[in-house]
């Protein structure tokens, strides 16, 4: 995650010098996490994808938690769509990303096909601590070219090297996902509501895992999102009169 | 040929969403509850991939050597670790269970 050295209250003596903290920031991020495209490479041909189809991934879907959940569905024998249907669901964040960004970038109409491939948690976490319009637009441009270059890169990779080193697994390579997951994960559990959804949704793909067909369990897990809301929902709304009156 | 057409549908799927965030007006994704449940979602797949992927073969549940890196990966975490660094806790301590035979 971004460290945020921008501060806005950063007096400006010469007007150079917040453009290359800004630079700096999306950078940071952009070589930190554009080198862990390597364990997306290494797990992706480990899961038995080809080279191109790895490289199509990074190139083409570039959300990384989208990309580790298509290749171990596809793994896991999950069918094509099952597969890319958890992989969509976990996409869907970045449409949330895009609108708060296209407030604060004001594109162009013509440039939003081109930048929206670069909505990701990354580029939004450097875009969205900028104080201002042209320090969110360098952030985004530098933070988006920057990853995706490398991102792409060590894709590559990591797909060679995974062909290099043959059995992946006996490197422990097959953890890299999972921890992926987690680390993506760890910051969002916030507050009850988020733990309780990761618990259930834990149970729910474990659970189901044994007797749904492959790929589904993990779509099953996704429903503990509703549900925990509702139950949030009925728990506030229920709680008698007064919890009622409250409420209001 | 099937890997190709899950790539496909995942690339479209993916851009899709990623433009309409910057093309929708405001508004129509601004509801608290689509706002609550999208910022939702993601924990409740991220949870069910990372115990999967984890604690699984196939359709059989196993405990063997990944559990051994995840809970690396966990520590880590805690100690505020960056993010190759997490990922690579968890490789390293993975391939060392496994040498020793879990």
């Amino acid at each position: 995650m971004p460290e945020q050295t921008a501060s806005p209250d950063i007096r400006t003596e010469d007007v150079e010098r917040p453009d290359a903290a800004v630079v700096r920031d999306a950078l940071g991020v952009g070589i930190a996490v554009g080198l862990s495209g390597f364990a997306f490479g290494v797990t992706s041909a480990g899961s038995g994808l080809s080279l191109a189809q790895t490289c199509a991934l990074s190139l083409l879907v570039f959300t990384g938690a989208s990309q580790f959940a298509l290749v171990g569905a596809l793994a896991a024998g999950g069918t094509p769509l099952t597969a890319a249907a958890g992989a969509f669901f976990l996409g869907v964040r970045n449409a949330f990303y895009g609108l708060r960004l296209s407030q604060l970038l004001a594109l162009p109409r013509a440039l939003r096909p081109l930048a929206a491939q670069w909505v990701i948690d990354e580029t939004s976490a450097v875009t969205l601590a900028q104080p201002t319009r042209r320090a969110a637009r360098i952030g985004f441009t530098v933070t988006g070219l920057s990853l995706y270059v490398l991102w792409n890169l060590t894709t590559l990779l990591g797909a060679l090297g995974a062909q290099a080193l043959g059995d992946t697994d006996a490197w422990g390579l097959d953890a890299a996902g999972p921890a992926v997951f987690l680390a993506l994960l760890a910051p969002m559990l916030k507050t009850t509501t988020e733990r309780a959804t990761a618990a259930l949704a834990v149970l729910l793909g474990l659970g189901l895992l044994p007797v749904l067909p492959a790929g589904v369990p993990v779509l099953a897990a996704a429903l503990a999102a509703p549900a925990v809301l509702w139950a949030e929902g009925r728990r506030r709304n229920g709680g008698g009169d007064h919890a009622r009156e409250e409420g209001r | 040929m099937n890997t190709w057409i899950a790539i496909a549908v995942t690339a479209l799927g993916c851009y899709a969403v990623k433009l309409a965030g910057l093309l929708v007006p405001a508004g129509l994704l601004e509801r608290p509850l689509v706002r609550r449940l999208a910022a939702l979602l993601p924990v409740s797949l991220l949870a069910a991939l990372t115990a999967q992927q984890t604690f699984s073969h196939g359709h059989v549940l196993v405990l063997d050597a990944r559990a051994a890196g995840l809970a690396a990966a966990a520590l880590a975490l805690v100690l505020r670790a960056p993010f190759l660094l997490v990922v690579a806790a968890a490789v390293v301590v993975t391939a060392g269970a496994r040498a020793m035979g879990a």
